[in-house]
């Protein structure tokens, strides 16, 4: 194959819904010879040829989740399908980054909790949906449950020329990946060249965001290594229930908003988290829009990401069937 | 000369003994003291204490339920409580503060508010 050219990047933009991410990929094969011959060459290892396409990212619906600071239940979730649905143009696939559902040592009820979770992504009309779980989803029984339902726990695909890889960093209980999965993904990784576009998705972020806060991976320097081999790599992850941007190395970390509650800022925070309170006043506070528009320059210290967010207002919500009867019941 | 270094050092060493004695450390003369701490969904107890910088400590950690995690990353604190089973663990902080341990082994839904305090003077 001939060394992958500098200037060949996708272009990735997209608008958060919070929410959820939407992603929409441009492949570099309109300008220049080298571009093509490098695409032609990535899309022959791929197995397919890279084409614009775009895709959401939800995260943390908590389903089964009930009571302060979210009194809501699956309203956003619901909301945010209603989202997808009306969306100009159709993602090809949807990205959910764990904590499906919450978590309760009752099987009966965690199986309840995880048929309404498909039965409400199952309204989104968009034709393949992936998985990773969070800590509520396997933490408890080593994911067991979460296999049945919705298949390994860690994986990779691709997508018009685009190589996704889930990472499980959950189902061992602590924090961390561990060594059969760290083999596994140098071993995935290691037919692709340096500057193939990689899309990490994840539940915990994989550095040390706030780790008193258990927002870390106890191993994620070890994954952070074989990523830090490639060019074009972009994590997501969700768990921390609010938007955060960091760029380690040539890596771009991108958290998503959850669809129950929020954390606050951890900056200048000491001691241990506590989630934002419901705003009857505004329900879907800090569960809004966000737009990441990502061009996959290749070149070092380059800064491919520009994010816009914008939120959910109350009159959006209060055109939910059924929501105005819920704000009225509230006793808050 | 000697016995007045003698009768500092006797002090110097019962002040310690006696401050790890309030933090909920039990210690012989000469041993290194144990502090206990109980692990129980979804709490620690004590859920605060005291530890002095550059005095070695044992912490006896005990899970009176579930697996539980003990993480602190600033004094290299990063142990798996078995259910119903403990485990000693000695440290010896060599940095001042107050630290915010954690539960950090998944035990069920109020897991992410298991937290205890350690300051270390």
């Amino acid at each position: 194959m001939n060394p992958p050219n500098r200037r060949s990047f996708l272009k990735i933009a997209g608008s958060s819904l919070g929410i959820g991410v939407l992603y929409t990929a441009f492949p570099a094969a309109l300008k220049g010879k080298e571009s093509h011959n490098f695409l032609s060459a990535l899309g022959r290892a791929n197995g397919e040829k890279p084409e614009p396409f775009s895709f959401v990212q939800l995260s943390d619906a908590h389903v089964g989740f009930n009571g302060p600071p979210d009194p809501l239940g699956t309203k956003a979730f619901e909301r945010a399908v209603e989202m997808i649905n009306g969306l100009s143009r159709r993602p090809d696939l949807i990205l959910f980054t764990g904590d499906l559902v919450h978590d309760t040592e009752d099987r009966d009820a965690q199986i309840q909790r995880i048929k309404q979770f498909q039965e409400i992504s199952k309204r989104i009309n968009v034709p393949v949906i992936k998985h990773v779980p969070g800590e509520h989803d396997a933490g408890l029984d080593s994911g067991l449950l979460y296999r049945e339902f919705f298949g390994e726990s860690y994986y990779s695909f691709d997508h018009r020329g685009v190589h996704f890889v889930a990472l499980d960093n959950v189902t061992r209980a602590k924090p961390e990946v561990g060594p059969e999965q760290l083999a596994w993904l140098k071993n995935d990784l290691s037919r692709f060249p340096k500057t193939a576009p990689l899309v990490v998705f994840t539940h915990r972020p994989l550095f040390d965001l706030r780790p008193d806060w258990e927002w870390f991976t106890s191993d994620g320097d070890q994954v952070m290594t074989v990523l830090a081999n490639y060019d074009n790599v972009t994590v997501l992850y969700g768990h921390i229930h609010r938007d955060h941007e960091e760029q380690i190395g040539p890596v771009h970390h991108y958290a998503a908003k959850s669809l129950i509650f929020a954390f606050p800022d951890p900056t200048g925070i000491s001691g241990p988290r506590k989630p934002v309170p419901f705003d009857k006043e505004h329900p879907f506070k800090n569960l809004g829009i966000r737009t990441v528009s990502f061009n996959g320059q290749t070149q070092p210290n380059s800064a491919p990401v520009s994010v816009e967010d914008i939120e959910l207002t109350s009159r959006e919500f209060r055109e939910i069937n059924g929501a105005q009867q819920l704000l009225r019941n509230l006793e808050l | 000369m000697l016995k007045a270094k003698k009768s500092v050092s006797a002090l110097i060493l019962f002040s310690c003994l006696t401050m790890l004695l309030a933090s909920g450390a039990s210690a012989r003369p000469g041993e290194t003291p144990i502090v206990e701490i109980t692990a129980k969904r979804f709490a620690f107890s004590p859920d605060k204490i005291t530890l002095k910088k550059d005095q070695t400590v044992k912490l006896r950690l005990h899970s009176e339920d579930v697996t539980h995690g003990f993480f602190l990353r600033q004094l290299a604190l990063d142990e798996e409580i078995p259910a119903g089973q403990s485990v000693d663990v000695t440290v010896t902080p060599r940095t001042g503060g107050t630290f915010t341990t954690i539960c950090d082994h998944f035990c069920g839904a109020n897991h992410g508010n298991m937290n205890m305090t350690i300051v270390v003077e």
